[in-house]
């Protein structure tokens, strides 16, 4: 028996009729095709399915469809803006802030939220908000730098 | 650090280049494994032994068969036609056992595939696996590798009486003269505990079959698309040319990447059998329990030597963690090691004994730096065990015993030659950079003051850029396909297969400058059998020197071709092709890639006994491998009420020979030293006495996250391999190697004075906390 869910995603309004147990990651990766989203733990410890709803950081692999009827999600595909890439994507970008990538959708995601709450963060602030994201590839201190850089950016 | 926007005719080697592989990857854009949508896509899922040791009484298929929207279910019957899970690696007395796709009738650790199902939907194949019934007849099993060459321990194998998969013994020098002269022995049990090497993308495999043609498309996660290629077509009795492997976007690998697992094989056998594309993606739960894990090291040493500090030998006895099966390269991490063991140190005397062990455990194969963490952890530490020992400082001591710059290639007792290196030089750099006098003077008051802070240094030697073909059953070569599109952009076709290195941007960059062409001019292909010529792959830090050089090759033979179509366009003997541009020597009329490239594809005429067409192709068989080397410097505090270790400092000083790009070099100093403080700190893959993993999540095996991470201070010094055109040795591993013994060494300092002589990683708080309780009390 499948539920009718309305969201706006990236802006756009959505209907679809979604199973109820279908995963919220599943729901943005498999039946609208935003495969920037990522699953690397399915156990919400990893971050790398992290999407923005209603503006606040979600796991998405933790959150089934249905929960997000009504609500505005941004994904990782949703960051630039009439072909501009988003401070914090151009500051991964110039600080090196990825390797594999495989994270890094989740990343942003959670560093956008980060710096919006806390707009000149410092190294410690930094370390601990990115806690629900795993990088297994860049030591994480290229990550700093471009969430410091994201940050000065939007700041100034 | 300052990045720079590219700009026509400078020189890019050397520059900090942003990367060109990051737009697809901050946007969302990028195509990995499990992103690839196929019309009709079927979903397997695979069921798993919760046993570690159990005989198969039976196994009942039906009601998962029966299950709405699942369309097969496969068991060991099914595949027993089909080929053994590879391993690549001889050995005299190497015992291999047969590793089918799916378990037969026995079982053999948690985690062991037993059956697979296949539906049209992820969600279907997920409810249905709990619908195969296996009836198990649990029987005795032992975990442990030490307890497993106890006599009478379970077999884990029934054909052999004994759990010795196999022995490996290597000697150079006289160890008894050695040991015989010493005026001092230390000796220590040092564990290189197991591992989860835990890329953020788990393994997957997407498998396409036309039935009208026979062929079969894979695309699976892996680091050697190529030989990937050959072992499945094996495999799967299927003719090779028949049989298309694509790397695509791959998330991360490690090394644990570099094997033929039984799932990639299985997805291409059932997508051939139901005629419709199958995806299978492992959850985080099943890559713990079913990817390679790394180390799962024992390690006996002797070290002797004079009371002046002079190291004599080293006698070293190791005992690998096999699992239950090899993989690919299973056997070889030890013998990795053996060849690491004297470090940067120049003593002449070793001796190697190497006994593989089966165990009721996942298998244990490369993962980041495969043989060599190990072997310097090993002698690091010992290092330190011996300074200890002799009251002298250990960097002193170190110094005293590096093979000196003059000593160059420098051939090591275990065979191996060193191509260059200036050892003290780069650990002089690093002490006075983090001041080390000054900080054992604080470390002194400290102490008065009753706080616990230590000083670690660890010095490392590495084997890399891999390698010589005799050292590899894959071949040790690498490729790179350069091609100039007849508009004059720059297609290059590299052979190895980079997951997270950025090889887009670094080949780039090499490319740029040997042809003088904008950067942007360049697109960096490969990881598609199809359309890149046959290559080795992407792992032990042999991208840049082994692909790197080949990319360079083929472009010098690409030059001399561009000048006899210059010479030809431009009606003159005598011409000179730089920087996008043929220019004749005596008129200085030019003519420009562009020109040419179009020339030597659409005619009329081509010059005389020249092909049409501006491309090569170079196949490079480095003469040896390239060997980096650094000091790592790390200054630690632990807490006494908690045995919690704080990193105060981190500094690295590498050399890994010439650099090509600065920032992705730090990248990945900065990402190795994360993984080798993981292994000191945190990490460990546990197994409990009945075989069950019990780190089989994020929740139980600790990954550092950002805020268990120190900063890096990053340093180098550069000295040019004379082993490729390119001077670079490799930079891939090099953290990891000289993390663990730098961290390990400075928590034994900061406890060295309660008699703390060595700590087995991780450094849990509990362990120290207890050491500290002990030296309290002593």
């Amino acid at each position: 028996m499948k539920t009718q869910i309305n969201v706006r995603i990236n802006g756009q309004e959505r209907t679809d009729e979604v199973e109820p147990r279908l995963l919220l990651i599943h729901y943005l990766r498999e039946v609208i095709g935003l495969k920037g989203p990522h699953i690397g733990c399915e156990t919400s410890i990893c971050g790398a399915c992290t999407v923005a709803l209603n503006g606040k950081t979600v796991k998405s692999c933790a959150l089934l469809a249905v929960q997000a009827d009504g609500q505005d999600i941004v994904t990782v595909e949703g960051l630039a803006t009439d072909g501009q890439l988003h401070p914090v994507q151009e500051a991964f970008w110039n600080e090196h802030g990825l390797q594999c990538g495989f994270c890094t959708p989740g990343m942003l995601m959670t560093t956008r939220e980060l710096i919006e709450r806390n707009p000149q963060p410092t190294d410690e602030e930094i370390r601990h908000g990115l806690e629900g994201n795993l990088c297994r590839c860049t030591g994480y201190q290229h990550i700093v730098n471009a969430v410091k850089s994201a940050a000065a950016k939007v700041g100034g | 650090m300052e990045t720079t926007v590219t700009k026509k005719t400078e020189r890019l080697i050397g520059k900090p280049i942003r990367r060109r592989e990051d737009p697809r990857l901050i946007t969302g854009t990028a195509t990995y494994v499990e992103d690839i949508e196929l019309p009709g896509m079927h979903y397997a899922a695979v069921v798993r032994s919760p046993y570690p040791a159990a005989d198969i009484k039976g196994i009942d298929t039906r009601a998962a068969e029966q299950h709405p929207g699942v369309v097969a279910v496969y068991t060991g019957k099914d595949i027993d036609h089909l080929g053994a899970v590879p391993c690549g690696i001889s050995l005299p007395d190497l015992r291999i056992p047969h590793h089918h796709l799916l378990a037969q009738d026995r079982v053999y650790y948690v985690g062991h595939p037993v059956a697979v199902v296949v539906a049209r939907d992820r969600y279907i194949a997920a409810d249905a696996i709990d619908l195969v019934e296996v009836e198990y007849e649990p029987t005795a099993s032992v975990s442990e590798p030490e307890e497993a060459l106890e006599a009478g321990a379970p077999a884990v194998h029934a054909e052999w009486a004994d759990n010795v998969a196999f022995t490996h013994h290597q000697a150079g020098g006289d160890i008894e003269k050695a040991f015989a002269e010493a005026d001092v022995i230390v000796k220590e049990r040092i564990v290189s505990q197991r591992l989860a090497p835990s890329a953020m993308e788990p393994r997957g495999t997407v498998a396409s079959w036309n039935s009208g043609d026979e062929t079969l498309t894979v695309y699976s996660s892996t680091q050697i698309p190529h030989i990937l290629r050959t072992l499945m077509a094996g495999v799967l009795g299927l003719p090779e040319h028949k049989l298309r492997v694509i790397a695509p976007e791959v998330g991360g690998g490690f090394g644990s990447k570099c094997e033929l697992y039984p799932e990639e094989a299985l997805t291409a056998f059932i997508a051939m059998k139901i005629g419709k594309p199958v995806k299978w993606v492992l959850t985080r739960r099943d890559e713990f329990l079913a990817t390679i894990h790394g180390r799962g090291h024992i390690d006996y040493y002797e070290l002797a030597a004079k009371k002046d500090g002079t190291m004599l030998g080293l006698k070293v006895k190791i005992i690998q963690d096999v699992g239950s099966f090899h993989m690919l390269l299973t056997p070889a991490m030890p013998t990795l090691s053996v060849l690491m063991l004297p470090g940067l140190y120049r003593f002449k005397n070793v001796h190697a004994d190497v006994v593989g062990v089966f165990t009721h455990r996942m298998a244990t194969d490369l993962y980041r730096g495969a043989g060599r963490p190990e072997a310097t952890h090993g002698i690091e530490r010992m290092v330190e065990v011996l300074a200890a020992e002799l009251k002298m400082d250990p960097v002193e001591l170190r110094i005293k015993n590096f093979v000196p710059p003059s000593d160059f290639p420098y051939d090591t007792p275990m065979g191996v030659s060193y191509d260059s290196g200036n050892y003290a030089a780069i650990l002089e750099k690093a002490v006075e950079t983090v001041g080390y006098s000054q900080l054992r003077e604080q470390q002194e008051e400290a102490r008065r003051q009753g706080r616990l802070m230590g000083i670690g240094i660890a010095t490392y030697g590495e084997i890399c850029a891999f390698g010589p073909s005799p050292a590899l059953p894959t071949g040790g070569w690498e490729s790179a396909t350069v091609k100039i599109e007849p508009s004059g952009q720059v297609t290059v076709m590299t052979g190895t297969s980079p997951h997270g290195q950025g090889t887009q941007t670094t080949f780039s960059q090499i490319a740029a400058d040997e042809l003088g062409v904008d950067i942007d001019d360049i697109v960096v292909a490969h990881g598609d059998t199809s359309t890149v010529q046959h290559g080795v792959g992407t792992f032990g830090s042999r991208n840049t020197s082994v692909g790197g050089t080949a990319l360079v090759l083929a472009i010098r033979e690409l030059k001399e071709k561009i000048e006899t179509y210059g010479a030809m366009l431009l009606e003159s003997d005598d011409v000179t092709y730089a920087a996008g541009v043929c220019t004749c020597n005596k008129t200085g009329k030019t003519v420009t890639l562009g020109e040419i490239a179009m020339t030597s594809w659409t005619g009329p005429t081509y010059p005389a006994n020249t092909q049409p067409g501006l491309v090569a192709t170079n196949y490079w068989e480095p003469p040896n491998f390239a060997f980096p080397f650094g000091a790592h410097i790390v200054v630690s505090e632990v807490d006494p009420d908690t045995g919690e270790v704080a990193i105060q400092r981190y500094l690295a000083v590498d050399d890994c020979g010439k650099v090509i790009n600065p920032l992705l070099v730090d990248g990945q100093v900065h990402g190795g030293v994360a993984q080798g403080l993981g292994q000191a700190l945190y990490e460990q893959v546990v197994y409990d006495d009945t075989g069950q993993l019990v780190t089989g999540e994020y929740m139980d095996y600790a990954l550092p996250k950002a805020a268990m991470v120190p900063t890096i201070e990053t340093d180098r010094t550069e000295t040019p391999s004379p082993v490729n055109p390119l001077g670079v040795k490799g930079v891939g591993e090099a953290g990891t190697i000289a993390a663990s013994p730098a961290v390990v060494n400075s928590v034994v300092d900061a406890l060295s004075h309660l008699g703390v002589r060595h700590i087995d990683m991780p450094l849990t708080p509990e362990k120290i906390w207890k050491l500290v309780q002990q030296g309290g009390s002593a």
